[in-house]
C-alpha cells in the first residue's frame, strides 16, 4: 500500500508573527519557515506504517514556492521515500489544494492519504475533508490512533465529547490530531541520505487544475490585546459586574 | 570537506531544534544528577552529533571548520556537559585519526566513532599540563607490540570511552616532542584502570578522571599514522582545530548568557522601572553584545582561513584567547545584572558562570595562547 502525505511549508511555530502594516496579511520577510507540525505527525505515522510492514512506499507532496522543496527534504529525512513538489507562487486555498491532491491521488493510487487536521498558518481545517469528497473516499478526521487491518482502517478520533472509534474502508483520507504520535527528529545522517531521494516537480497547469482563489481576504488584524482582570471580594459583586460591566447576564 | 549549503541549513535547523526541545529542558536534571541520562546520550547518538567532523566517506557528516563552528555555537546554547559528551569525538579524540591516521585506521575506527563510540584523548598527566612535550607515560617496545605504562589525568569521557588516543614516549633516545607517539588504545585493553571521578567547580555531568595504564599491550600498528615519534605533531594539529571549536563554543555560550541577562533585566523592576531602562545596566549589556559579536566575527574569519588551508596557528590562538576571556566577562556581567538572584542556583547564569571558567584553561590556557601568538609574531618578524 502506498501512503501519500501532504506537507505544508508554514511559519515556524516558534516565530512571533506580525501582521503587515497595511492589513493585507502576515509579514513573511526573513521569517523562519518549517513543516506544519500536524503534517510532521502525518509523516511520522506514514513512516511507522512502513516500518511495521503495512505500507510499501511513503510519498510526500507539497504545494508552494520552490522553497517548499526544503519541507519535502525534511520529510524525506524523516523516512519518506520520494517527494512531489507542485510548484506555484500563487496563493493556494484549501479547495485548490484538495483538487491538486485529488489529481495526485488519481496518478499515484495511494491506499491512504494523510494530511494534518489543519495548518498552523491559516488554521482552515478543510483540505482533508474536501479531498475525501472530491476523491469519493471515506474520511477519518482528527486521528488519535490508527490501526490498519487488511483493507480497512480502525481510527480513534478526537471529538468534543472524548474519543470516537470508527472503521473505514481503504483507500481513505486521514487527518492527524496532536496526540497521534510524537514525530522523530530527522537525524543528521538521514538528512545527508535524503539529498539523494527523488523529488518530482509538477505545476498546477501540468495537473490540469484551476487554482484561482474563490475566497477573498478582506483584512488581517492582530487579535485584541488582553487586558488585566480584576479580583472581586464576593459573589454579589461578581453578579453585579456580570450584569453591568460585562453585560452577559 | 564541507556539506552543501542547502543541506547544511537543514542540519543546523535539526540541531538547534534538538538543543531547544531536548537538551535545554534537561539542563537542571544534568546539574542535579551530575550525569547525562543514558536515554539522552542515546538520542544524541541517533541524531548523529558524534560524527559531525568525521568525513562522509567514513560514515560521518563531514562538516568544514566554518560549519562546525556554527553547529558548536548552537551546542553552546545549553549546558556545556552535553557538548563535552560529544566534544571528544568531534575534536581531540577523533581528529588525530582523521588528520594523520593510516587508511586502515580510518576505515576501522572512524565509522565506529561517527556512530557514537566515545573517543577519549589522553595527553595530560599529573606532571604534564601546558608543557605537553614532557610526557612521562612510556611505551616500551616488546616484539611487535608496545607496553604502555603511566598515569593520565583529568581525562574527559574516560568512563564513557570505547577507545583512547594516548600520548606516550616510545623513543627513549629522543628527548622532548620527537620521542612521543600517539596510540589508539581500545578501552577494554587489559591493564587500563580508571581513577575515581573528579569533583569539579562546574560542568556537572561532564565526566573526567585519571586513567592508569599498567603494561597495557598494544600492537605497533596502533600508532596513529604508523610512524613513531610523530605523536606530538599530531596533537598540535588537533589542538589548532580544537581551539577554533572551543572559541565557537564560547561565542554560543555568550549568546545564551546575554539572552538570559537581557530577559531578566527587562523583567526585573527596581525604583519603579525595569532595570534594563537604567544606563549602567545598559552599559553592561552593550559591552557584552559588542564583545560577543567581535569574538564571533574573529572565529568565523579564522575558520574560513582554516578551510582555505591558510596557516591558522596564530589565528586559532587569538580566537581561543579572546573568545574564552570574553565569555568569562560576559558571564560575570550576566551574574551582576541578575544581582542577588545571579548568585542563586535557581538562575541558570550561576551555573554558566562556573561552567565557562574552564574554557580559559583547557586545550591550552590563556597564557599558553599568548605565548603561541607572540612566538608567531616573532617568527613573522624574523621572516
Amino acid at each position: 500500500m502506498k501512503v501519500l502525505v501532504a506537507v505544508k511549508r508554514v511559519v515556524d511555530y516558534n516565530v512571533k508573527v506580525r501582521v503587515k502594516a497595511d492589513g493585507t496579511g502576515v509579514d513573511l520577510a526573513n521569517v523562519k519557515m518549517s513543516m506544519n507540525p500536524f503534517d510532521e505527525i502525518g509523516v511520522e505515522e506514514a513512516v511507522r506504517l512502513k516500518e511495521a510492514g503495512k505500507a510499501t512506499e511513503v510519498i510526500v507532496v507539497s504545494i508552494g514556492p520552490a522553497q517548499a522543496q526544503e519541507t519535502l527534504r525534511t520529510a524525506l529525512a524523516m523516512g519518506a521515500d520520494r517527494g512531489i513538489l507542485i510548484k506555484t507562487d500563487a496563493e493556494v486555498q484549501p479547495l485548490a489544494v484538495a483538487k491538486l491532491l485529488k489529481a495526485v491521488c488519481d496518478a499515484e493510487q495511494p491506499g491512504l492519504v494523510i494530511t494534518g487536521k489543519q495548518a498552523i498558518d491559516d488554521d482552515s481545517n478543510q483540505t482533508g475533508q474536501m479531498l475525501a469528497a472530491l476523491w469519493g473516499r471515506p474520511q477519518a478526521t482528527f486521528a488519535n490512533k490508527l490501526f490498519i487491518e487488511g483493507d480497512k482502517a480502525k481510527v480513534v478520533r478526537e471529538i468534543d465529547g472524548g474519543l470516537q472509534t470508527v472503521e473505514i474502508d481503504l483507500p481513505a483520507v486521514l487527518t492527524t490530531d496532536l496526540r497521534l504520535n510524537e514525530p522523530r527528529y530527522a537525524s543528521l545522517p538521514n538528512i545527508m541520505k535524503a539529498k539523494k531521494k527523488p523529488i518530482d516537480e509538477k505545476t498546477p497547469e501540468s495537473l490540469g487544475v484551476d487554482i484561482a482563489s474563490r475566497l477573498k481576504v478582506l483584512k488581517v488584524a492582530e487579535p485584541p490585546k488582553r487586558v488585566a482582570g480584576v479580583k472581586v471580594p464576593d459573589v454579589a459583586t461578581l453578579v453585579q459586574k456580570l450584569k453591568t460591566e460585562a453585560g452577559v447576564i | 570537506m564541507a556539506v552543501d549549503q542547502e543541506t547544511f541549513v537543514q542540519l543546523k535547523d535539526a540541531i538547534s531544534r534538538f538543543v531547544r526541545e531536548r537538551l535545554v529542558p534537561n539542563e537542571d536534571r544534568i546539574e542535579n544528577e551530575d550525569d547525562i541520562p543514558a536515554e539522552i546520550l542515546r538520542e544524541m547518538r541517533e541524531i548523529g552529533l558524534y560524527g559531525l567532523s568525521i568525513p562522509e566517506e567514513y560514515g560521518g557528516i563531514g562538516l568544514s571548520m566554518s560549519q562546525e563552528a556554527e553547529i558548536v555555537f548552537e551546542l553552546g546554547q545549553t549546558s556545556l556537559a552535553f557538548r563535552s559528551a560529544v566534544g571528544t569525538n568531534i575534536g581531540i579524540g577523533s581528529q588525530g585519526i582523521v588528520i594523520d591516521g593510516t587508511e586502515e585506521q580510518k576505515k576501522y575506527w572512524l565509522p565506529k566513532l561517527a556512530e557514537g563510540m566515545t573517543a577519549s584523548f589522553a595527553l595530560t598527566e599529573p606532571e604534564v599540563g601546558s608543557d605537553a612535550a614532557s610526557v612521562k607515560t612510556v611505551a616500551v617496545r616488546d616484539g611487535d607490540d608496545y607496553l604502555i605504562t603511566g598515569t593520565k589525568r583529568y581525562i574527559t569521557n574516560a568512563v564513557r570511552a570505547g577507545v583512547f588516543t594516548v600520548m606516550a614516549r616510545s623513543e627513549p633516545d629522543k628527548k622532548g616532542a620527537d620521542g612521543i607517539s600517539s596510540f589508539i588504545v581500545p578501552a577494554d585493553t587489559p591493564g587500563i584502570t580508571l581513577g575515581k571521578i573528579d569533583k569539579k567547580m562546574g560542568q556537572r555531568g561532564t565526566k573526567t578522571c585519571d586513567v592508569i595504564f599498567d603494561k597495557c599491550r598494544v600492537p605497533a600498528s596502533s600508532i596513529i599514522g604508523g610512524k613513531p615519534g610523530m605523536g606530538f605533531r599530531t596533537a598540535m594539529k588537533v589542538l589548532d582545530r580544537g581551539r577554533l571549536h572551543i572559541s565557537a563554543l564560547s561565542c554560543g555560550m555568550a549568546e545564551r548568557l546575554i539572552r538570559d541577562a537581557l530577559a531578566y533585566a527587562a523583567d526585573r523592576k527596581q525604583f519603579g522601572a525595569p532595570i534594563v531602562s537604567f544606563q549602567l545596566v545598559q552599559a553592561m549589556l552593550a559591552d557584552s553584545r559588542t564583545e560577543a559579536m567581535a569574538a564571533w566575527a574573529l572565529v568565523r574569519d579564522s575558520a574560513r582561513k582554516f578551510d582555505a588551508r591558510e596557516p591558522t596557528s596564530m589565528e586559532a590562538a587569538c580566537c581561543k584567547l579572546f573568545a574564552t576571556e570574553m565569555v568569562g566577562r560576559v558571564a560575570d556581567r550576566a551574574v551582576q545584572i541578575h544581582g542577588g538572584a545571579g548568585y542563586m542556583a535557581e538562575y541558570k547564569v550561576e551555573r554558566f558562570y562556573r561552567d565557562v571558567r574552564l574554557l580559559r584553561i583547557y586545550e591550552g590556557t590563556t597564557q599558553i595562547q599568548q605565548i603561541v601568538i607572540a612566538r608567531n609574531m616573532l617568527k613573522q618578524l624574523q621572516g
